[in-house]
């Protein structure tokens, strides 16, 4: 696969045979990509002996009809969200986003994760409301049909759910496909009704500091949020990717709340109780805190920081021999902009700095691809993201020694994958 | 409009960079909110806040919680709140520490009202919302007196769960936005 590269071709920038990230602009190359187990698979294909590439029966047969609504060719059924719900309630549980079968920057609504405290309810959005009292001049109720007639905001944005990557607290490396290990994080564009325009219209008391939000599943799922930051930049969602936010994100109404954890993003709003103090929900309390060393616990750790990681090659897909690959990952910063995505081929003793692919956009997933020229021999890949605030991703060895390993949330360290001279990729801590 | 933001500004909330809805606050909008009475407010409001504000008229003890207890949470929680398909709700009563870091409500919840306030908003989850404020206290009281922070003949109501102390109130520190 690969295409005819000279040796002036490829310049190293670090060890490992890292090459320039220029090698990207200049176009015309073709690499060579870590292949999913899956897709090799591929017992969908069409025979060989049956099928002429050149002639194949398709182009002579009037295709499918039109459909009301596309779905994802069968032979890429196996991209699917990887559900862990092996507890007593069905509802409660999580799913992962299938980060390496994914390219861009944007993950598809129906494969963005899921993490339900009681599952998904069956709303009937011409029932559902949106209450906003408290603290306020008058208390409001908002039908969902009439906040479709305010101005509207679109962002880009990741949501991450603050449990994330939390098997990296493991004292041994879990060996595990990346998204069904980091895929606790997906990204959309949502569009909906900046919310400080209808807490204006409530009539904010100058009293007040906090919100506490509720969603309306089973088991009215409560946060509480400083004001603040919903003044500033929250937006009340009803649509994602341009169609109406799904059940399993939120429909008809979910609150955004651009760069903090996945439980602040309350699926289902339907009521914010304007106040002087948090409530101190169980979701904010026993949940969502983080024990430390000293036996003290990290509270209202909104903010999800800089994290990233290389999707291909990773975990469960295969090498194909010495070439030249394309390391691609992810990288997003709940604290703005990624300013720089660093890789590294040697373990960290080396690192030349990854191509960011436009668009790159505060507190969304901003795309990174590295060139590498893989000799055949075992390498470890890492990278590790800079934000425009100049947060840097730690080592793991530096976060699990501030955090001790029983916070269970808030994991960003970087991610280290282990090329083996057979070209299988494992997870290892180094 | 002003006067709030001046508000808002003043609490501290983390350094992010880009703010892209607020650059456009003068935003027109209609004004569609249908106004709520207080009574119909009432209706909506269920917070219950970690010093007791929201706690409903009602009470129980313990002996009243083993038994709903027993019916309702058992079969997930365990027999004595170890743990089964769902997590432990019992542990010793002091503060988490290196060689005992449970998060159970004994050792880690800071407040005795979110306890209240959980179980009765989703708790068991195929009947949330379903539980008496009555049946709640009593819950409530059986976990706490299982967790060893009251004793088992101590009445649960909105007075006495509101003074309850838990071992662990001074456990948290406020990370991204100030007290
Ligand atoms: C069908 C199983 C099931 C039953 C029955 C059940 N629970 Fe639960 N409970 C759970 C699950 C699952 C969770 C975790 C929910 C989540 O992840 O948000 C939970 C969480 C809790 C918690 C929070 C624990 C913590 O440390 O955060 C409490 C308290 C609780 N339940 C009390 C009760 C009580 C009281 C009852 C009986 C009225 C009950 N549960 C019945 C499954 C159950």
């Amino acid at each position: 696969m690969a295409g005819k590269l000279t040796e002036d071709d490829l310049i190293p920038v670090a060890g490992g045979g890292l090459l320039h990230r220029r090698l990207f602009l200049q176009g015309g190359l073709v690499l060579a990509t870590a292949q999913t187990a899956t897709s090799l698979g591929a017992e969908e294909a069409p025979k060989p002996e049956t099928e002429d590439p050149a002639d194949p029966s398709w182009i002579h047969r009037t295709g499918l009809p039109f459909s009301g609504y596309g779905t994802p060719s069968k032979y890429e059924k196996y991209v699917v969200r990887n559900t862990g719900g092996n507890r007593a309630p069905a509802g409660d549980g999580v799913s992962w986003t299938p980060l390496e079968d994914l390219e861009g920057i944007i993950t598809p609504s129906g494969l963005h994760f899921e993490r339900h405290h009681d599952g998904v309810p069956d709303i009937d959005p011409a029932v559902h409301r949106l209450v906003i009292h408290g603290l306020v001049r008058q208390p409001l109720e908002f039908t969902v049909a009439n906040l479709l007639r305010y101005p509207m905001r679109s962002r880009f944005l990741f949501i991450e759910c603050g449990g994330n990557s939390n098997a990296g607290w493991h004292e041994e490396p879990i060996q595990r496909p990346v998204g069904n290990f980091h895929g606790l994080v997906s990204c959309s564009e949502w569009t909906g009704v900046p919310l400080s325009i209808l807490l204006d219209e409530a009539g904010v008391d100058a009293k007040a500091s906090w919100v506490i939000a509720e969603g309306a599943d089973a088991g009215l799922l409560n946060v509480s949020l400083p004001l603040a930051k919903l003044m500033d930049d929250a937006i009340v969602a009803l649509y994602q990717n341009g169609e109406r936010v799904r059940p399993e994100n939120g429909y008809p109404l979910r609150l955004i709340v651009p760069g903090w954890e996945g439980i602040t993003n309350v699926k289902w709003l339907r009521r914010l109780h304007v106040t002087d103090a948090p409530a101190m929900t169980r979701n904010e309390t026993a949940k969502y805190t983080e024990l430390q060393p000293s036996g003290k616990a990290r509270m209202f750790t909104f903010v999800m920081d800089a994290k990233s990681l290389i999707t291909s090659p990773s975990p469960g897909q295969k090498m194909h021999g010495a070439n030249i690959y394309e390391i691609r990952g992810l990288a997003w910063s709940g604290r703005g902009k990624i300013a720089k995505v660093e890789v590294s081929a040697d373990g960290g003793k080396s690192w030349g700095e990854a191509h960011l692919q436009e668009p790159v956009m505060a507190q969304c997933f901003t795309r990174f691809r590295s060139a590498w020229a893989w000799d055949g021999q075992a390498a470890v890949l890492k990278s590790r993201a800079t934000d425009e605030t100049g947060y840097v991703q730690p080592e793991r060895d530096v976060l699990v020694k501030e955090r001790g390993r029983e916070g269970y949330f808030h994991y960003n360290a970087i991610v280290c994958w282990a090329i083996d001279e057979d070209g299988t990729i494992s997870h290892v801590y180094a | 409009m002003s006067m709030l933001r001046h508000v808002a500004a003043a609490i501290f909330v983390p350094v992010v960079a880009t703010s892209v809805i607020a650059a456009d606050a003068d935003v027109r909008a209609p004004r569609l909110g249908t106004p709520l009475s207080p009574g119909e407010v009432e209706k909506w409001d269920r917070t219950i806040f970690a010093d007791g504000r929201g706690l409903p008229p009602g009470k129980g003890t313990a002996k009243d919680g083993r038994v709903i207890y027993e019916q309702k949470c058992a079969s997930c929680h365990g027999l004595h709140g170890e743990g089964g398909t769902a997590e432990e709700l019992v542990s010793e009563p002091k503060p988490p520490s290196a060689d005992n870091p449970s998060k159970a409500i004994g050792s880690y919840w800071p407040f005795a009202p979110t306890i209240f306030d959980f179980v009765r908003r989703s708790m068991p989850p195929a009947a949330a919302e379903s539980l008496t404020a009555d049946d709640t206290y009593a819950l409530t009281a059986y976990l706490l007196a299982a967790n060893g922070v009251i004793g088992e003949g101590d009445e649960m109501n909105a007075k006495t769960l509101a003074a309850v102390r838990m071992p662990n109130r001074d456990g948290f520190i406020w990370i991204d936005v100030k007290k």
